[in-house]
């Protein structure tokens, strides 16, 4: 069988398109590469969509715990600690099998059907946990930035009579934004590996339909060869990293191109991991 | 086993609670909190040694070693930690078995790899099909620990590399200016200057090593998720204890362990900072002089 064959049938195999069945029996560098490339599709979808709601839940979470109210602030409080304080693993299991009690047949409300199968499924399910999990830790981040946001900046914006809205959208967010930004750029890409454990957890894969961790290890099980399956999931989540830091620097250089002199360089140190 | 719990069908309520919350395997279930803890406190201080070698590796002067350090640092940046827990076992354990299968079986002439196969003599198979379970259990831990000390090396050496570049440099010219040597330098300066600007990094690493526990279970290890998952399973009433599907709660129980654990951690860690900040030429040691007067 040729590669483009392969491609063919295996490029978009993880999503259901393309063959029935996995490779059996034959293990060809292009088959390894094809479908944990494949598998990859699920990884991106899981950070983007993640990271896209967990951003302005994040916002709204660091707001509360700033405010001064207690109402806001303690429940705001408790549920970053829960989520940064447990292991997003365990964190999955809990959130499957609380999915999975509720009713096979749905809720009935009013005489409409609410369906609740489709929770339990990892596109829904785990990106619902991914959600939550990175909304709490994007929170503490730009809490800390929040509070690190210069005095005199405020007070100018006061002095210009801005106040609630405005005051926020044109000096506060921007400025925790710029702030928060090196610390976030380590959280989105520690999100995106932790992508991979969705299908180690509780999580079933429907009908084989993986992410790329999980067809490297299809693979590394059926050839007793873990040698070539990883170094490949590797070698892509490598090169999706990168490309992960080029988008986040640059719109880092965008937060910072007012300022004159030295903008704060991009650091990737291991800070969170789940 | 307590004598009344003979019969569990005619039990009922706090009797038969108690009796449940002490059958083997529950025991077996609270035991395993225990290898948690264990594989924690072994590799805590493995990791420390194999980062604080990756480390010393990233400023030698022998250019391969520093590309080693150098590449084992940065190892855990782009690539998820979950690969090599996944990775690093299997390899160990293909790699050991060749290299017993190199010396126990010289004799053998066919190829290790035979398709998709992976052959090696009887004899130079691990643990030996013939040694008990316990054995099994026990190297299956041992490669645990080895995957989680070289992430958690790799992560070390990322932080311990970090503080080697905080301490203040001129510190370490006017070592040189004595007339050290390099080593020296490192060894009297560099060293034990490092360990308080290491010391949030760590602490942050404790916390994240507190986090990772649970993936012992995708080592194949019986852990706390494995018997949370076993033991809340429906139980039929073929079982001693039947009862519905209690995995959400047995998953509630390890989300306030670890909770716990946590915070007990953050708290245990404030006071070692505080402790170790004292008296430092830094800026919490400059506030903590300034605040008591």
């Amino acid at each position: 069988m040729s590669c483009g064959q392969i491609i063919l049938d295996y490029g978009l195999r993880s999503i259901g398109i393309g063959a029935q069945l996995l490779p059996r029996g034959e293990f060809t560098l292009c088959h390894q590469f094809t479908l944990i490339g494949s598998g990859l599709i699920w990884n991106v979808y899981f950070a983007i969509l993640a990271l896209a709601f967990g951003f302005f839940a994040a916002t709204g979470l660091a707001l509360a715990k700033s405010a001064r109210s207690r109402w806001l602030r303690k429940p705001a409080e408790w549920f970053i600690f829960v989520f940064r304080g447990s292991p997003l693993f365990i964190q999955f299991f809990l959130v499957y099998e609380a999915l999975v009690m509720l009713p096979r047949a749905g809720f009935d409300v009013f005489g409409m059907t609410i369906a609740t199968a489709w929770l339990t499924r990892a596109w829904a399910g785990a990106l619902f946990v991914l959600f939550l999990n990175t909304a709490a830790y994007s929170a503490e981040i730009f809490y800390g930035a929040l509070m690190a946001v210069p005095k005199g900046d405020i007070e100018a914006a006061d002095a210009y009579g801005m106040a609630g809205w405005t005051r926020f959208r044109r000096v506060l967010w921007p400025t925790m934004l710029r702030l928060a930004w090196p610390s976030y750029t380590n959280e989105a890409i520690f999100l995106f590996h932790a992508t991979t454990l969705v299908f180690f957890s509780g999580f079933p894969s429907f009908q084989q339909k993986g992410d790329a961790l999980y067809y490297a290890k299809f693979f590394a099980d059926k050839t007793f060869n873990p040698f070539v399956p990883y170094p490949i999931a590797a070698f892509y989540f490598v090169l999706l990293t990168l490309s992960l830091i080029g988008l986040f620097g640059w719109v880092n250089r965008r937060l910072n191109r007012h300022l004159p002199g030295a903008r704060p360089r991009l650091r990737i140190r291991p800070q969170i991991i789940r | 086993m307590l004598e009344s719990c003979a019969d569990p069908k005619s039990l009922e309520g706090l009797a038969w609670t108690l009796c449940y919350l002490t059958t083997g395997k529950q025991v077996l279930f609270y035991w395993s909190f225990l290898t948690v803890l264990t594989l924690m406190a072994i590799t805590a201080p493995i990791a420390l040694g194999f980062g604080f070698g990756g480390a010393l590796a990233t400023r030698a002067q022998f250019a391969p070693l520093r590309w080693f350090g150098k590449g084992y640092t940065s190892m855990v940046r782009g690539v998820p930690d979950i690969v090599f827990f996944l990775f690093v076992p299997v390899a160990l354990d293909q790699g050991l078995e060749y290299m017993r299968h190199k010396v126990l079986c010289s004799d053998w002439t066919e190829p290790v790899r035979q398709g998709s196969d992976f052959v090696v003599c009887t004899a130079a198979k691990l643990p030996l099909s013939s040694s008990p379970q316990s054995v099994h259990a026990v190297y299956g831990f041992v490669l645990a620990v080895v995957a989680f000390s070289v992430v958690f090396g790799a992560f070390a050496a990322n932080v311990l590399a970090g503080a080697m570049q905080a301490v203040p440099h001129a510190q370490l010219e006017t070592g040189e200016a004595y007339g050290m040597s390099r080593r020296q330098v490192s060894r009297r300066i560099l060293i034990p200057q490092m360990w308080v600007y290491a010391l949030p990094g760590l602490s942050n690493l404790w916390m994240i090593l507190i986090k990772a526990t649970p993936l012992l279970f995708l080592l194949g290890v019986s852990d706390i998720v494995y018997w949370a998952r076993e033991l809340g399973a429906r139980k039929s009433q073929i079982y001693d204890f039947p009862h519905p599907d209690w995995r959400l709660w047995y998953f509630l129980a390890l989300l306030v362990f670890y909770l716990a654990m946590t915070k007990v951690s953050e708290v245990v860690l404030r006071r070692v900072t505080s402790r170790l900040t004292r008296g430092q030429a830094t800026m919490a040691g400059e506030a903590m002089r300034k605040a008591r007067g």
